[in-house]
């Protein structure tokens, strides 16, 4: 690992000045960024301490409804609220779905929405790779490529972001809270992260000394507490990323579809919204064929980026199985093999 | 650079001047204060034989800056027996056949009891196996970590219910 100078700022105005510097970058928990400072694919010359700032640990909720979840919330504490896993169940389960126990316990909101877009000639520092080092190539086009990207990939990067918390996230609008150089603002967490296009390094919206403090759920959030999931395949049952996974919540009323929202993972640099398999839903009374009309939808413009075609039928068929399970209803209380297709299941 | 922390070690105040910011929990615990019951594997977050308690937490303490947890509590495998007296998750690690080589059992043990004091899997195997999976055992001895961890539970909650009766 590269040394550093460390900075532990005492409010989040001194945060900022200090991260805005070349060549700074924030600290949270650092399961992510320390495991890439060690493997020399990071290396920043001043690390920001975030992790005292005052007042971001909390979660509140809001006059107009929404729920606001600041920065610094650790995973595992987020998920166990059970008030929380009862007004947004996708997401509770999305987060165990997540790393592991240990991992969950120390890794921030923040910093799960933080964490690098990646792939394994990524981390492998004698590989080229565009996401490292700008203009190098990419290696992974013609290597072990069957994990990476179907959707939104270019030439320049095929590799997919892994987090599972941002996938419900993105189906139920959250909104990101941000503190820069220039005052606060807020992105919808849809547009945060970017596609790789020709400039695979740059992969957020996000500015030099830019902070996320806070994650909202909007109040509308609310209206799929009764039918929402997220399922996940992986290589091994527990404790992998997504090959696929997908948020499914709907709101249904008097048998029909009012309102249907979803969103898949490991497909794509960023969790991907399904707006035109949301339409497609809407409306209707949900059973299998509309489900499978609406995976269709979603996956209609994947493509393989290698030897990877397997995983557009694979994602279609998740979406199938979140839909079937989001419409049998939340279970009361979360599977003990969260977001997986292999738990006992009702209605599937 | 010289950064000076107080950690609370196994219930013991230290103040340790640090000369480096790189130095991770795990490395200051076995390289610089001998306590080398926390086994370093991976290094990387993926294996969990680091696994400490800090402020009562399970983590990885491969992946956590020492000079980021000043002030914190921090409670490893030499810190959990009762003087002579194993703790229940130790003594049902030995019942139950929970380890083959040991090299995993300081974190899996430090996992197990961070497990039981989070509440998440009760008498659920699938639940202890899912709550373990941040710690791999490449002997396989996870058929006896489970059932070690489902009699440290159960004993433990008796003990707790006797205590409180």
């Amino acid at each position: 690992m590269m040394n550093f100078d460390y900075v532990r700022p005492a409010n989040v105005a001194d945060a900022i000045a200090a991260a805005s510097e070349q060549g700074s970058t924030y600290l949270a928990s650092g399961t992510n960024l320390l495991d890439l400072m060690k493997g020399g694919i990071s290396r920043p010359s001043r690390l920001v301490d975030v992790t005292r700032l005052p007042g971001l640990d909390r979660v509140e909720h809001l006059s107009d409804g929404a729920l606001r979840i600041g920065a610094l919330v650790r995973n595992a504490d987020l998920a166990h609220d059970a008030e929380f896993a009862r007004v947004y169940p996708a997401v509770a389960e999305a987060l165990l779905s997540g790393a592991s126990a240990q991992l969950r316990n120390a890794a921030t909101v923040g910093g799960n929405l933080m964490q690098r877009t990646r792939c394994a000639y990524f981390y492998d520092v004698a590989s080229a790779c565009n996401r490292r080092w700008p203009g190098a190539g990419c290696d992974a086009l013609k290597g072990e490529n069957r994990l990476h990207a179907v959707l939104g990939w270019s030439e320049g990067c095929i590799a997919t972001h892994p987090s599972d918390f941002c996938v419900p996230l993105v189906a139920l609008d959250a909104v990101v809270e941000i503190e820069g150089r220039s005052g606060r603002r807020e992105l919808p967490l849809e547009v945060l992260h970017r596609l790789p296009g020709d400039t695979p390094d740059r992969e957020t919206a996000l500015e030099p000394g830019d902070l996320i403090v806070a994650l909202r759920l909007p109040a509308a959030a609310k209206d799929f507490a009764a039918h929402a999931r997220y399922i996940k395949v992986r290589e091994r049952t527990s404790y992998a990323f997504a090959v696929a996974s997908a948020a499914a919540a709907l709101r249904i009323e008097n048998g029909t579809i009012g309102e249907a929202r979803l969103a898949l993972g490991g497909v794509a640099a960023k969790p991907w919204r399904a707006c035109e398999a949301e339409q497609v839903l809407a409306g209707k009374s949900p059973d299998a064929s509309l489900y499978r009309e609406a995976a269709r939808a979603a996956l209609a413009d994947a493509r393989p980026s290698g030897n990877n075609a397997f995983k557009i039928e694979l994602a279609q068929r998740i979406v199938v199985r979140a839909l079937t399970l989001a419409a049998a209803g939340t279970p009361a209380r979360i599977s003990a093999l969260p977001g997986s297709p292999f738990s006992s299941v009702a209605g599937a | 650079m010289n950064l000076p922390i107080s950690l609370t070690i196994n219930g013991v105040r230290r103040d340790i001047a640090l000369d480096d910011p790189r130095v991770t929990l795990l490395d200051l615990l076995r390289e610089r204060l001998d306590l080398t019951g926390t086994k370093k594997g991976c290094d990387r977050g993926q294996c969990g034989a680091c696994t400490i308690l800090v402020d009562g937490r399970r983590i990885n303490s491969c992946l956590a800056l020492a000079v980021s947890h000043d002030g914190a509590e921090i409670t490893t495998i030499e810190g959990v027996a009762y003087g002579e007296e194993p703790h229940p998750v130790q003594a049902a690690f030995i019942a139950h056949d929970g380890f083959q080589c040991g090299f995993c059992t300081p974190g899996q043990i430090m996992s197990g009891i961070g497990l039981i004091q989070e509440g998440q899997a009760g008498d659920d195997p699938e639940r202890v196996r899912e709550c373990m999976s941040g710690n791999l055992c490449r002997c396989g001895a996870y058929a006896g970590i489970t059932e070690a961890m489902l009699e440290a539970q159960a004993n433990m909650t008796a003990a707790n219910r006797r205590r409180s009766a």
